[in-house]
């Protein structure tokens, strides 16, 4: 499904990612572990296309179509979902608002019919509940005042509605306690089909033990060093990164 | 084709595509000689068959004139206007009776600019037509048309006329109301009050006037719109409304030209008396054509507007959205007279392009316990140049007076600027009086976190600026609100990337 292949990019002349190999199948669930400034953050972002990234070479397709060519918002309608580590606040836009035009741009680039604000409240508490967040978060703006675990689960919650083939998350582990963990993991392994794929980018390996890789694979210098099953993030998180560096 | 000129073609077309009013009517016409003089009022006022108080009245607003200075305090800048290169009279020839007389020029322009057949049809004059509004399903607007110098029709007059409700062009209440309009005219906006409030004074042609009795809470919104169509020709409308004392009114005002490679002038001046517990809200959607991408062209929007709260526990509030026009130069005020009377300013103001605007307001308190409500958010896009200016002065007598005061602006690219200068004139120990004020920018992480869940990038702007704005637009009666959203989108088409 995601095929990364000798993928560079910088930032400012800088170099960030120094040849990535990846790949990820339909179904498939793979983790990204790495030190602070390994790349992570870089990877997310140069596959959801942010400007200030500048690709200097390889190749990244989403089933066999050159991602690099699209815009943002192209590869959001494809199926490609970034879930953000510090999502974005947008003061007085009001957060149904803001839900229901995101699913609506994404049914249109479908073919499906356009959700009216009836039908989208419908759907939408429904996801709400599964995810424990109270119904005024929809009514209060984009993010604003919501506390991180909050920003975390309207996070998961696009997620939900949006229904991705790819889902990157990017750090969203950080800040939560392990209540809201659990709910954002759930979220995540309510989606878990075999057309739908993630990429969990993750610090720690406490989120791995609620969603479950297939694949761990461990970023460093902006290159993957090293891969292998659930269990190397155990390793890891025993280790730390600089028994992998001293490895490599 | 140099990249250079299509990049200029593309940007262009882009422009002026958005701007949706920006045809023309060929209709015929009758226009006074062009420029300005003494001969002029007096013409006006005859085709008007005014009485001899209010020829002397214009009269003695344009000898005011004449000695005084444009002003120049505004941060705006044109060249010169030469007033004596342009018509002070335009008016459509025919007066239709029904609506097969109604020139068809006319009736097409009402369709383009999306007001109701119903309404078109008493529009063009036709008498008993759409006066059943019940069965159209949708809430009435009663709406008044004014057509370059002249107000074409009024709806729903006879529905009005049961509530005792005067709603006609100032015109028609001249003839009709002299003693309403007599003693009202001039005493909010005197004639020597500015420059273009002098101008319009001498020779304003036409506008709407509203009076609601004793007690009566208007059934339906009130609404003028107003149209530029001719070329070389200055609209120079008045709008007078009265509120008697417990009535409530909502008035809502609409103004679209033609897209035109010269400036016109636009110098209305609106006045509004609200009396013990009477209630006016006043809205605006100015949507005059802009200019195009390169500042040519676009209405001078040069207004005066100003209420006064005379009674007691009496309310105005203004809200406007302010998308058009070249350069804007208005500041919509309230004199707060009565205790405990309240005056509110809701405001969107956006430039693109080289648009300008200098706009804000002015909360005069000089009754015990007035307060007032400023809200103010300026958006500036393109190379636009978007100043707030605002005047909040508290008297001696305003004991106890509040005022709240917020002016937000927003930028878009690196190319526009926005300026922000509140006066606060305070006089009273007991008054309380705040302000707030921020800058900020569309940020890149905003427009890519909604491009990221599908946006485009104008939807993303689009739906950012009216987050920005909503606030003012939820002030708006609902059918302008929905225009509005759209509007301020339109007039930001192409303003990123």
């Amino acid at each position: 499904m995601l095929k990364i292949e000798g993928l560079t990019a910088e930032v400012d002349g800088k170099p960030i990612l120094n040849g990535i190999d990846l790949e990820v199948p339909a179904g498939g669930i793979h983790a990204i572990m790495g030190p602070n400034g390994s790349g992570k953050s870089t990877l997310s972002y140069v596959l959801a296309g942010r400007e200030g990234y500048e690709i200097t070479g390889g190749s990244v397709t989403f089933d066999g179509i050159d991602l690099l060519a699209l815009e943002p918002e192209e590869r959001a309608a494809s199926g490609l979902f970034l879930a953000f580590q510090y999502p974005v606040e947008l003061p007085g836009v009001g957060n149904a608002l803001f839900l229901r035009t995101a699913l609506n741009a994404i049914r249109r680039h479908r073919g499906e019919p356009e959700l009216d604000a009836m039908q989208f409240l419908k759907v939408a508490r429904q996801r709400m509940q599964a995810l424990s967040m109270p119904e005024d978060m929809l009514r209060r703006g984009v993010n604003v005042g919501f506390s991180g675990g909050e920003k975390k689960r309207n996070e998961v919650l696009q997620m939900a509605l949006l229904q991705p083939r790819l889902a990157i998350l990017d750090e969203t582990d950080s800040g939560l306690d392990i209540d809201a963990l659990k709910i954002v993991a759930e979220g995540v392994n309510a989606l878990r089909a075999p057309d739908f794929s993630a990429l969990v980018i993750t610090h720690y390996q406490r989120l791995l033990d609620y969603i479950v890789p297939d694949r761990v694979h461990v970023l460093m210098g902006g290159r993957i060093v090293q891969s292998g099953g659930p269990e190397l993030a155990q390793q890891l998180e025993a280790s730390g990164y600089a028994s992998v560096q001293a490895a490599a | 084709m140099p990249a250079v000129t299509e990049t200029i073609d593309t940007v262009q077309s882009l422009t002026e595509g958005t701007y949706k009013y920006g045809f023309e009517t060929d209709i015929e016409m009758e226009f006074a000689p062009k420029g300005l003089n003494e001969d002029i009022v007096r013409f006006i006022s005859k085709k008007k068959n005014e009485p001899q108080w209010l020829l002397d009245w214009r009269l003695k607003a344009y000898a005011g004139w004449l000695k005084m200075e444009e002003p120049l305090w505004a941060a705006v800048k044109y060249p010169p206007i030469d007033y004596q290169d342009a018509f002070y009279y335009a008016a459509p020839k025919a007066g239709p009776k029904s609506l097969d007389e109604v020139d068809p020029e006319l009736l097409k322009t009402y369709a383009k600019l999306g007001i109701p057949l119903k309404e078109q049809a008493i529009l063009a004059g036709v008498e008993g037509a759409g006066e059943s509004p019940a069965d159209s399903g949708r809430m009435p607007i009663a709406v008044d048309a004014v057509f370059d110098s002249v107000s074409v029709a009024t709806s729903y007059k006879e529905r009005l006329g049961k509530e005792g409700i005067i709603f006609c062009s100032i015109s028609e209440a001249v003839q009709n109301h002299p003693e309403l309009v007599r003693q009202y005219l001039g005493t909010v906006v005197p004639q020597g009050d500015n420059f273009y409030a002098a101008l319009n004074s001498a020779v304003f042609t036409d506008g709407s006037f509203v009076y609601i009795p004793k007690g009566v809470r208007c059934p339906m919104e009130l609404s003028t719109y107003f149209r530029i169509n001719a070329k070389s020709t200055g609209q120079f409308e008045r709008t007078l409304i009265i509120a008697d004392e417990g009535s409530t009114v909502s008035y809502l005002e609409g103004c679209t030209a033609p897209m035109r490679d010269e400036n016109q002038l636009h110098a209305a001046v609106v006045e509004l008396v609200a009396l013990d517990d009477a209630t006016i809200k006043y809205s605006t959607v100015q949507n005059w054509y802009p200019g195009d991408a390169e500042g040519r062209g676009g209405i001078y929007n040069f207004v005066t507007k100003r209420a006064q709260c005379r009674g007691k526990r009496s309310k105005v509030s203004w809200t406007q959205v302010e998308t058009g026009s070249a350069i804007t130069w208005k500041y919509p005020s309230c004199v707060l007279l009565g205790d405990d009377s309240v005056g509110e300013f809701y405001s969107v103001a956006i430039t693109n392009n080289r648009q300008q605007a200098d706009t804000g307001t002015k909360m005069i308190h000089v009754g015990k316990r007035t307060s007032s409500t400023i809200v103010s958010k300026g958006i500036s896009a393109g190379r636009g140049q978007n100043t707030y200016r605002g005047l909040v002065r508290v008297a001696p007598t305003a004991s106890n007076a509040r005022n709240f005061t917020q002016c937000d602006s927003l930028l878009i690219g690196d190319q526009c600027g926005a300026h922000t200068v509140p006066y606060i004139e305070n006089r009273c120990m007991t008054a309380k009086t705040e302000h707030e004020a921020t800058t900020s920018r569309i940020a890149e992480d905003q427009l890519f976190y909604c491009r990221q869940r599908g946006m485009t990038q104008e939807d993303a702007v689009g739906l950012i600026v009216n987050g920005f704005c909503r606030e003012v637009l939820k002030e708006l009666p609902m059918e302008f609100a929905v225009e509005a959203q759209k509007l301020l989108q339109i007039s930001l088409e192409g303003s990123v990337g």
